[in-house]
Order: structure tokens, then sequence, then C-alpha cells
């Protein structure tokens, strides 16, 4: 048997399958001598026509959203002035790979120059550029790999653009060497409920076609499993799943405490899953996908017309909505402005509507507007409310549009400390972990080297947690979690412990929360609880309350 | 040598779905079809980086030019669909 390859585990289950390995972005060589300029030429076109065959077979064979973006990006490779330009350099003898890399950087600068969306397309360019080079060197074709069977993905680090193409069906886990537990490998992870390992440095060493046993809730990544090992895995994840599948319903701990267990909605292909999820409403309805990718914010009757859908698809039943969280890692041209030096610090969520009031009014009036004639209840909050003024005035504005119930996420540390003066003017709380424990800690949550610092399991975090808890319950305010932190069911027990009163997650994640309340009484909840905040650090949090539940 | 001017109707721009239909619609035309704001270099309609490197948003000016057999014919096609809301029709 092999070693161990140890890193931060996401998810609970364990899976086992061969490896399969994302390439690597193909490094420039150094420029060579063009002896044959006609050959050269013939070989860029053909790298270039290699790419658009590639793109348009996966096209095919993807559907929705995926398909377009992979039409389009086929359309970018075969552009004749692309392929002119490339070939022009060839034939004056730059070798292919530079002649190559020299036409796309001149787009590629052009769409920066542009700006806004076009600047975004940039990204597209280079990963058109880096399969462009890799058919010219004969190299493997950087992006995900497709061996035709189930794998275990393992790559350096997914990227959004990745993470959107994957396939469940193919996807048995997903093991990265970089990344944190708040990284979008995590997220997705989580999203498509399969295990995965990121931040696992050994994962570099992993060849293609070698089986592994992957151990979400440990980190642990098993390479050549024996039979033995195998079998136990698979007999706990059998256990696992009848477990969680025992268990439907409202969620409630051993005792009766209800905790409603909710999903987090984000895009619109999301919503079918979402609306068939065993739940009991969206708990986070992101609503950024109607103004991303946009020269100007979409007008009230097309906001309306998309709130409908998701307020239908979830009638009778809660729907969160959080109001346009644009900045930081979600720029967008019509709201935030490019020249922050520390974006996260800066002009985002609700400090938006300071600048641009109509951004809000208008997005406030499609809500109500489609809350009108639906029976779904529907709940307003705010994004990075900071202190208790803007929290009012945020919630004056809701109810001027008609709509009853008004809150706060809470992810500024200021604002869970001071939970009590916003519960004068909101009727419901949101914590958002991962926002929070960045702030708290001062660690960005895009850097995987931090990881530790963003560990959901921190004590200082669930310390706020708790003292924003305590606040919203001696007013009688609920007060959830929809961060990664409440698909951890270990964590998710302490959570309720602290005084959380419900949790959203991803649909696929919500069967063994609901297992785990099942399993355990509020009292008990209280004593995970005061473990977790006692302990040293993240590690030593999330050992003791493991153990103690192993002992049970 | 035939040039008309027209003002680009998507709510978005000239990108993405818009600018996609733009270029398939131009390479299918008989003759060479080039476009850009006016008094500056124009670029080939069929070229979709160049016309998304153009950066063109709602209510922007720009101008087709075309000679050849058929050019006024292709040119009017190709107005038509920059001046239409091509977001819209999704």
């Amino acid at each position: 048997m092999s070693d161990l390859i140890r890193g931060i585990g996401v998810g609970t289950g364990s899976a086992a399958g061969p490896v399969a390995r994302m390439a690597p972005p193909v490094p420039l060589p150094a420029p060579r001598a063009v002896a044959d300029p006609a050959a050269e030429v013939a070989a860029v076109r053909a790298a270039l026509g290699a790419v658009v065959t590639d793109l348009d077979e996966r096209a095919a064979r993807a559907s929705g959203p995926g398909s377009e973006v992979l039409t389009a990006q086929a359309m970018m490779a075969a552009d004749p002035v692309l392929a002119d330009r490339a070939a022009e350099l060839a034939e004056q003898g730059t070798d292919g790979a530079h002649a190559l890399t020299t036409a796309f950087d001149g787009f590629r600068a052009a769409l920066v120059a542009a700006g806004g969306y076009f600047a975004e397309r940039a990204a597209d360019l280079d990963d058109l550029r880096d399969r462009a080079v890799a058919h010219l060197l004969g190299l493997p074709v950087p992006g995900l790999p497709d061996p035709g069977h189930p794998y275990v993905l393992v790559a350096d680090d997914l990227a959004p653009a990745d993470t959107a193409l994957l396939d469940p069906a193919q996807v048995l886990a997903v093991v990265t060497v970089r990344g944190g537990p708040t990284s979008h490998t995590a997220i997705l992870a989580k999203a498509l409920g399969v295990p995965a390992v990121v931040g696992c440095t050994g994962a570099m060493e992993l060849a293609d076609g070698r089986h592994v046993l992957v151990h979400g809730a440990d980190g642990v990544v098993e390479p050549d499993p024996s039979p033995e090992a195998l079998g136990r895995a698979a007999e706990r994840e059998r256990r696992r799943r009848e477990l969680s599948a025992a268990v439907r319903g409202p969620g409630r701990t051993a005792d009766g405490h209800p905790v409603a267990l909710l999903v987090n909605l984000g895009a619109p292909h999301e919503l079918a899953g979402a609306a068939a999820a065993d739940a009991e409403g969206v708990g986070l309805f992101r609503t950024e996908f109607l103004f991303l990718d946009r020269a100007e914010a979409p007008g009230r009757a097309e906001q309306a017309a998309a709130y409908r859908k998701v307020f239908a698809a979830f009638a009778g039943r809660r729907v969160v909505v959080r109001t346009l969280d644009a900045g930081a890692d979600k720029p967008l041209p019509f709201a935030t402005s490019a020249d922050e030096e520390n974006p996260a610090l800066g002009v985002r969520g609700l400090r938006t509507a300071a600048r641009d009031p109509q951004l809000l009014e208008t997005q406030l009036a499609a809500i109500a507007e489609a809350a009108e004639d639906s029976t779904a209840q529907v709940w307003v909050m705010a994004p990075m409310v900071s202190i208790p003024r803007e929290a009012a005035e945020f919630a004056a504005r809701v109810r001027a549009h008609g709509l009853p119930l008004a809150g706060a996420m809470i992810e500024v540390p200021a604002a869970a400390l001071r939970t009590d003066r916003l519960a004068e003017s909101c009727d419901f709380f949101s914590i958002g972990t991962n926002d929070l424990a960045q702030y708290a800690f001062a660690a960005d949550r895009t850097l995987g080297t931090l990881a530790e610092l963003l560990d959901p399991w921190q004590p200082a975090l669930l310390g706020l947690v708790a003292t924003a808890a305590e606040a919203a319950a001696a007013h009688g305010r609920p007060i959830g979690v929809c961060g990664e932190a409440a698909a951890d069911p270990a964590l998710a027990l302490v959570l309720v412990g602290l005084g959380i009163t419900s949790l959203s997650a991803a649909p696929a994640a919500l069967p063994e929360v609901r297992a785990a309340l099942a399993a355990h009484t509020l009292a008990q909840c209280r004593e995970l609880a005061e473990l977790a905040l006692l302990a040293d650090d993240a590690a030593d949090a999330r050992g003791k309350v493991r153990s103690h539940l192993a002992g049970r | 040598m035939h040039s008309i001017q027209v003002i680009v109707g998507s709510s978005s721009g000239l990108h993405a779905r818009p600018a996609s239909l733009f270029v398939q619609a131009a390479a299918r035309q008989p003759v060479k079809v080039t476009v850009g704001r006016p008094g500056q270099t124009p670029v080939d309609a069929r070229s979709l980086l160049s016309v998304l490197a153009l950066a063109a948003g709602r209510g922007d000016t720009l101008e087709l030019s075309a000679s050849g057999d058929g050019a006024q014919d292709s040119l009017r096609t190709l107005a038509e669909l920059l001046a239409a809301d091509l977001d819209a029709a999704a």
C-alpha cells in the first residue's frame, strides 16, 4: 500500500476511481529559428483548426449554457483575422508557438483596453491560446480531461469556467493541489455532492489512471487502495446514504427543536434541482446572475420575470432574496468602480446603493411586483451591512415597497457585534460565514495559503456567531447561516447549539445535515457548541467535536 | 465603395450573442464587409475578435462598408441586424 496523501477535506463521503489529470498550461518554449516558413504557416493554421474542431465537438455533447460558451469560444478560435495574423508572422520567420501567442495577445490587449464585459473575454483568449499552442507542440491540451469513463479529477486548481463544464456523472471526486475550504473547487464539490480534497500538495505526483480512494471527511487521498479498504469505504458510504435517506421533511433535533433547512440558489439552471430538493425554501437567493456580463443593469420588468420564476417554483415556501451583492470578486461596470485598491473592503454590497439608490429601488420594485402574484413567503435582505443606520434605511425601503420582511446579512464583524441594535429594524438575519471569516481574520478568502484562518471551525468566528445569535434570540428574530459552514453536518450541530435557527446550503448537503440534527437533542448541540467555542483553534474544535460525536 | 451608418440596437451592446449573430451573418455575405466607428480604421466584419474589440455599446454609431456586386444588399441586411435588439430576440 502507498503512503496516504493529506489535504483539506470537503464533504463527508468517499469515492474511488482512476485518476484523470487536468493538464497544466503549456509554458511557451524559447523562440526557435524557422527553416521552412510554409510548413510553419500550415502548422499554425492546423493548430487553430484543431482547437475549433475540439470545441465544436464538445459543444455538440454539452447542453444549455455550457454548450453556448463552447460555441462562442469555437467562433473566436475560428476568427479569420486571427489566423491571418498568426500566419503572417510565421511567414516572416516567427516560430508557430510565438506567432500564435503574439496574434492572440494582440486581440487580448484590445479587449482589455475596451474594459467591462469585453475585458472579461481576455481569459477566454488565454485559454484558446494555450490550447492552440499545445496542439502545435503536440502536448496534452490543457483543460478538463475526457477519458470516456468516470474518474477522480486531479488538478492544480479549478477556475469557475472549468467548474461550469464539470459533468457530475463523470466526476467521482475532486482533488486539487491548491485551494482552501471556501475555494471554487470546494463550493462546486459540495454543490455536486462529490467528495473532495483541496490544498493537497502531494496530489501533484498522482499519474493518470492510478487508482485512488478519496475521503472527503478526513481530507485523505489513498493511492492504490487495498480491496479491504475499498470494501470498508463502500460499506461506510452505504450506511451514510441509508442514514440520510431515512429522515425526511422539515429539519428538527431529536427533541423536536425546529431548524429550518433551506437551499442556496444562484443561477437559473439550479432552479429545478433546488425546487425538487426536500427543503423548506431558499435561504439565500443570490441575484447577481441577472447583473453579470452586462454593460447596464437589467430593468424592472426583466428582473420581475426572473424573480417570478423562482417564487413560482417555491410556491408556499420561504424565499430569502439577497439584493445585489456587487463589488469585490463580482465587479459590475454600472455598480462598482474599477479603481479601488482593495475591493473586498470597498464600495460593495449594500454600500453600492448609497452611491446609486436607483439600482436598489428598481430591484426592490421588481421583487415586490413578482411577490404580489405569488404565494411564496418573500424575505428580502441586504449584503454587507455594517452599522444599524444602514440596516434601518434598507428595512424602511423594503417596507415602502410593501414587502413585509426585511433583514440583514451578518458578514462584517461590526454587524455581528451590534446585532442587538440591528434587530431594532430588521426582522431576520443571515450569517455569511465565508465573508465573516475573511473580515474577522483579515484573511483574503481567495487565498489558499490562508485556508487555516478561513476555516469555519475557528473558535473566534463561532464566538461572533454566538454573539449575533444571542442578540437575535433576545429580540425573537430568526437567524440563519448560509455559508459553507452550514453544509458540514458536525458544524451544523455546533451552529444550532450556538442558537442558529436555520441552515442554508447546497441541496446535496441537506440530507446529511437533516440526519445529524435528528440524531441529537438541542442540549447535546449546546454541549458541542461549548466544546468548539473553548477550543484552541479550528483543528482542535473540529477534533473535539468529532471525537465527542464518535464517543456516543 | 458603399457605406452605411447604423446605430447599435442591442440592449447590452455588440457583444456575446449579438456579436456572434452579426459576425455569422457577415460571413454569409458574397462580399467582404468592414465595420468600424466613423473616422476610424474599420475591421473585417467576419472577425468576432475584431468586432468585440470595437466595444460598441447600445446607441453607438457604426459604419458598414463594402464594394462589388451585391454590396448594397449585404450592407442593408447587416445594418438591419445591427439596429435590431438581438438580446430581446433570445
